[in-house]
């Protein structure tokens, strides 16, 4: 088996374009995608640990974390629906005022 | 150069690429098959991590159920091409450095501070098979997992009631 060094550092690089993705772009949905991309990279991290170490519990985790994945992201297109309805735009540099 | 090594680095290279394909289209549907491919790389990682069934869930559950949502509402919003609102001018450069000021860290704790836990070399019996994830899923994991169906329930009726139409009175 490869170290587990050269798997976490790839999950630290799709991690770093994820976080870059969230600073740049200004569209709502792909700002989404970029917090998908992070936490796949944290379940990469947690998969190749589990490996290493030879835990499961590791992989359990990943189960945990890929649950909180979809109901974020039920909730948060649901919210993106709901303000592209009275905006018509999902930009999030004019999502700026509280009340519609 | 071994095998493993050579997919790795392959792998590797597919993952990063539609990371960064998916971070620079300019249509959101081109980032969301992006993402796919991405999502498919990193179940082979698992794969080859000895997590057999996290790898088939990966595909299910992202690529299937979670990039599905993503492109239905891309495509119900018609905000595949929606343009961007001007940003300041130093955000981008300043996001780029921040961004590669934590790759920078994150390898140098990986390389420069080794730890001390030692890695076991042959594993259990049928590690990572759906029946032993189970098996701890089910025994170590149960209020975890009792609470985890409480969340998908409130994400449900969160989704419901966000994008339920308002009765207009009248």
């Amino acid at each position: 088996m490869l170290p587990v060094t050269y798997y976490v550092g790839l999950s630290a690089v799709l991690f770093a374009i994820g976080a870059l993705g969230v600073l740049i772009r200004r569209n709502a949905i792909i700002i989404f995608m970029s917090i998908e991309l992070m936490l796949n990279a944290a379940n990469l991290a947690f998969v190749a640990f589990a490996r290493e170490y030879g835990a499961l519990s590791g992989q359990i985790f990943v189960f945990f974390v890929m649950t909180v994945a979809a109901a974020e992201v039920a909730v948060g297109l649901a919210l993106i629906v709901a303000i592209f309805r009275t905006k018509q735009s999902i930009d999030v540099d004019q999502m700026s005022s509280l009340k519609g | 150069m071994t095998p493993e090594l050579i997919t790795f680095i392959f792998l590797a290279l597919i993952a990063v690429a539609s990371g960064l394909g998916m971070l620079f289209s300019r249509n959101a549907v081109y980032s969301a098959i992006y993402l796919i491919i991405n999502f498919v790389t990193v179940a082979v990682f698992y794969l080859l991590l000895g997590g057999a069934f996290i790898a088939v869930s990966q595909v299910a559950v992202y690529a299937g159920a979670i990039m599905v949502l993503f492109l239905f509402v891309i495509m119900l919003l018609g905000a595949d091409r929606l343009g961007e609102s001007k940003t300041l001018a130093w955000q981008r450069p300043l996001a780029i450095i921040l961004a590669i000021g934590l790759i920078a860290e994150t390898l140098f704790v990986l390389f420069f501070q080794a730890s001390d836990l030692v890695a076991v070399q042959t594993l259990p019996e049928g590690f990572g098979s759906p029946a032993s994830v189970g098996n701890t899923l089910f025994r170590e994991y149960l209020l975890p997992f009792e609470v985890t169906s409480v969340l998908l329930l409130v994400a449900m009726i969160g989704a419901i009631v966000l994008t339920r139409r308002e009765k207009t009175q009248s």
